[in-house]
């Protein structure tokens, strides 16, 4: 069972040692470097750049996340209740629907509160 | 032991080695089937047909410059690449490609290793990938990424639920997690055809996830000019562009595995099977591109809550009422 995952570390470890590799080995061997103020400046279509762009984003992007939060969970809870279905019966899937039923009217709330309208 | 790790050493080489070529011959594949349908020619240059293209290209960007903004964050934007290819490239760890080989008088399997929660964890190392886009756009410091890695977030993770919630209907019927199992429950009938609501939420959903047209809106390049990764350059951009690649192959081999029966079929070997059904997927990721227009983000939002969400939980739904039925 550890020895599954074991694997999937290694093929990790494949992974990071190839990309690792590519950059810090073998690009560098083979790349320039004659860095420059205006080269180095931000792009911003051939002006200079104004202001800059760490700045606070809009709150509807927070209102999507927060509603996903809510779906994210009920999809890890749906997983483990799929996948024993069958042994349950009848009566685990009313809970199941109950369960969904109650995220359900979360959603139609945000609907009708317009946190789902992109403005 | 020694002999087993060998085994195993040689397999993670095969998988990795082929990945990287899939990845590669995409972009040649993508221009040819466009060019095609444009009625151009696409790449004809580089070796037969353009079939060196990948290569050289692939070695002009190992030959640029790599430029690092003088205002960005530096470890942030070193690291993002990084977050962003590795999730893309270990979820083949656990997708089957075949049941199992006799070589040389020993029985091999034809995947990695089969871990007994493997949909889960393709799901939890993918939804990973968003961490590498938002670092990148938010640590070059440039108006254009920061835009395009807020709207690539957004999209993922509304896209994510229906994609997650999609495929529970296949769970239900398969009864596992493991990826093995689920192509094992396929040997009479495709799922496809038990879960046609669902394969079709998944798709659009695959779509999305991969930011390709027509939900292409994290680099819309007539407005965001490449969206996330403006400001890189070198092999970090390369990374960038292999990571896109690599969830597109990674989506339609979990498509075929999930949906279309995986390695299973008549006559020809079941590694042929697999790579011909994955294939047919990426060909239709490219006839979607050449063929749809992008969607408005509003749009786009819209159907993804409004639509996508309610329907795979009606298909849930309706899965559950059936077999309960029965």
């Amino acid at each position: 069972m550890a020895a599954d995952y074991a694997y999937v570390g290694l093929f990790l470890l494949v992974g990071i040692l190839f990309v690792v590799f590519t950059i810090e080995v073998l690009s560098r061997l083979l790349r320039p470097s004659r860095p420059n103020p205006e080269k180095l400046s931000t792009y911003e279509c051939g002006e200079r750049p104004i202001g800059g762009s760490w700045i606070q984003f809009h709150v509807r992007y927070y209102l999507y996340a927060l509603v996903y939060i809510v779906f994210a969970v009920e999809t890890v809870f749906l997983f483990p209740w799929a996948v024993a279905f069958h042994r349950l019966g009848f009566f685990a899937f009313i809970e199941m629907m109950i369960f969904i039923a109650i995220l359900l009217v979360g959603l139609a709330y945000a609907w009708k509160k317009g946190a789902l309208e992109w403005v | 032991m020694f002999e087993f790790i060998i085994i195993m050493l040689v397999k993670i080489a095969v998988v990795f080695g082929a990945l990287l070529l899939t990845v590669a011959y995409l972009t040649w594949l993508e221009r040819k089937v466009i060019g095609d349908i444009q009625v151009r020619l696409g790449p004809m240059r580089v070796g037969y047909h353009g079939l060196l293209q990948p290569i050289a290209d692939g070695l002009k960007l190992l030959f640029k410059e790599d430029i690092i903004p003088a205002e960005a964050d530096r470890t942030v934007y070193l690291l993002a690449p990084l977050v962003a290819i590795i999730p893309a490239l270990i979820s083949f760890a656990v997708i089957p490609f075949g049941s199992q080989v006799k070589i040389l008088g020993r029985t091999i399997d034809l995947y990695i290793t089969d871990v007994n929660i493997g949909i889960l964890f393709i799901f939890a190392v993918a939804s990973l990938g968003v961490y590498g886009i938002v670092l990148a756009g938010w640590s070059s410091n440039n108006k254009y990424s920061l835009l395009g890695a807020m709207r690539s977030s957004a999209q993922m993770i509304s896209y994510e639920l229906s994609m997650g919630l999609s495929i529970v209907g296949v769970l239900m019927m398969a009864q596992s997690l493991s990826l093995v199992q689920i192509v094992k429950a396929q040997s009479v009938v495709w799922f496809i055809l038990l879960q046609p609501v669902g394969f079709l939420i998944y798709l659009i959903c695959a779509v999305a996830e991969t930011n390709r047209a027509p939900f292409d809106l994290p680099e819309a390049e007539t407005e965001l000019v490449a969206g996330f990764h403006v400001e890189y350059s070198s092999m970090k951009f390369a990374l960038f562009f292999l990571a896109e690649y690599a969830n597109i192959v990674t989506v339609s081999a979990l498509a075929t595995t999930l949906f279309l029966g995986g390695w299973q079929g008549p006559l020809l070997p079941p590694v042929a099977w697999f790579l011909l059904k994955v294939f047919a997927f990426i060909f239709l990721f490219v006839w979607l591109r050449a063929t749809l227009p992008r969607f408005r983000y509003d749009q786009l939002m819209g159907f993804g809550w409004k639509v996508l969400l309610p329907v795979s939980l009606a298909n849930i739904l309706v899965t559950g009422l059936i077999m309960a039925w029965r």
